[in-house]
């Protein structure tokens, strides 16, 4: 049986970590490398880190950071953030990848997921997708939500479920989904969201956005069916280690990997 | 005569279990010559993507004779996910394929495709349970988790050589040892502390047998 899986997060800017702070044992709280190390001690099952880098030169840090986070790290490392070419897919697999998580450019070209999963496999190609939920209660009953690019920037006048159904048949193996409404609220994933994606497509689902208590958690994985969950804030700021997340999901009877030393 | 050699045979990234080797004090060095391969005193053979491709390219690059040379002389193989699967002969994903190469053939069976129904590929932690104490397996005969990305799954003729098995749906053998010749389906390279124990293990092995 699968292990439900708790995936840190990590944003990566020109090569350094930008969020959080709050740790002992790290001596330089800004370096990537330092900090995968550190969950991956902490029993992370995967490390994902999203390069919010803005220029195109400045990308190249992350191959750097991939390659020296896989020499030290060995658990799966998924990279999302401006990869918009096969070729940029392959450098980053090539330096120790696991996956790569595609998102604006998928949304302009939705072959590319295609490209990824044909060249490396469904396996290691993410879609991430960013939605927030749509205001119109006074049309319908049920809610919508649409998908946001650029980093949540743009709205894009696509459903959700549509797309998501799209990225499945173009060959995604999984989904990162965040609520743009939950994020960084701390109230909890939009589990309605998050249910109605799980139920949409049958890759497994990566529940992100909102995490502020291990019972958000456990609702998500289990009301919401995600695969795993995404978390940033409450692991950076050290609200729960993964130790203490892993043994109340597992007191609660979920299949975790357990945190070994 | 003593060196651990990995397999590069054009289709795995290496670079991880090269650096997770080094992790547990193993130091091995990468190759695609066939003499070396041939003569290395024990081989890490890492695979993924298409069986046929994968044993295509080992005959082109002549890998092939050197990986039963070392097979035949008793020197420990460890196959890693599609290198596991090539230590059979023929597997299920090569179906349409007309000639399709052959794998090695040095443990009887299958490779199967999970039957319909299961999500494929069986991406993620999973536990592989030792049917038996084993010293590949030290340390870990709870029953640790351990990476997997796969969609095909060996099935050895005979159940002794079925090392390991997992549960996905059903049970199936996660990891197959005959003789001088181990198999693990998952990734110990991207499998925590209990995947560098197994490569400690196999290290331990090899320290055993020279």
């Amino acid at each position: 049986m699968l292990a439900k899986r708790i995936i840190p997060c990590l944003d990566v800017r020109d090569g350094r970590v930008v969020k959080g702070t709050r740790f002992v044992n790290i001596r330089d709280a800004g370096d990537p490398v330092e900090r995968a190390s550190f969950y991956n001690r902490e029993g992370a099952d995967e490390i994902v880190f999203l390069d919010i880098t803005a220029s195109v030169e400045g990308r190249r840090a992350i191959v750097d950071v991939v390659r020296q986070t896989a020499e030290v790290v060995f658990i799966p490392l998924t990279v999302g953030g401006g990869i918009d070419s096969p070729s940029f897919m392959q450098e980053l697999l090539q330096s120790g990848a696991d996956k790569v998580s595609l998102n604006t450019a998928a949304l302009k070209n939705p072959s590319l997921i295609r490209e990824g999963a044909e060249q490396f496999g469904s396996q290691c190609i993410v879609t991430a997708v960013d939605a927030r939920r749509i205001d119109r209660s006074a049309e319908a009953d049920s809610p919508g939500w649409e998908v946001y690019s650029h980093g949540g920037r743009q709205a894009t006048g696509r459903d959700l479920l549509e797309w998501v159904k799209e990225a499945e048949s173009m060959g995604a193996g999984e989904i990162l989904l965040t609520s743009m409404d939950a994020d960084g609220t701390l109230g909890g994933y939009d589990i309605e969201m998050l249910a109605a994606v799980t139920g949409a497509v049958e890759i497994p689902v990566i529940a992100s956005g909102g995490a502020g208590s291990l019972e958000h958690m456990y609702e998500a994985l289990t009301s919401g069916n995600a695969h795993a969950v995404l978390a940033a804030s409450v692991l950076h700021y050290g609200t729960y280690s993964i130790a203490e997340i892993k043994d109340y999901l597992s007191s609660k009877g979920l299949p975790v990997r357990p945190v070994e030393k | 005569m003593n060196k651990l050699v990995i397999v590069d045979s054009g289709s795995a990234n290496l670079y991880s279990i090269y650096k997770a080797c080094q992790m547990v004090s193993l130091q091995p060095v990468i190759s695609d010559q066939p003499g070396i391969v041939a003569e290395a005193g024990a081989v890490i053979f890492p695979g993924v993507g298409f069986f046929n491709h994968a044993a295509r390219a080992l005959q082109e690059k002549k890998l092939t004779a050197a990986l039963l040379k070392v097979a035949a002389d008793r020197r420990p193989l460890l196959g890693i996910c599609l290198g596991m699967q090539l230590l059979f002969e023929e597997s299920e994903e090569s179906g349409n394929i007309s000639n399709a190469a052959k794998g090695l053939n040095v443990i009887p069976g299958r490779v199967k495709r999970f039957p319909a129904g299961l999500p494929v590929p069986h991406v993620g932690w999973n536990r592989a349970v030792p049917a038996i104490e084993h010293p590949l397996f030290e340390g870990l005969n709870g029953g640790a988790y351990f990476y997997f990305t796969h969609s095909y799954y060996v099935s050895p003729e005979r159940r002794g050589h079925s090392l390991a098995s997992t549960e996905y749906g059903f049970s199936f053998t996660s990891a197959v040892c005959s003789g001088n010749l181990y198999g693990v389906q998952f990734h110990p390279e991207k499998s925590g502390p209990a995947g560098l124990r197994l490569l400690a293990n196999f290290g331990k092995i090899i320290a055993d047998q020279q």
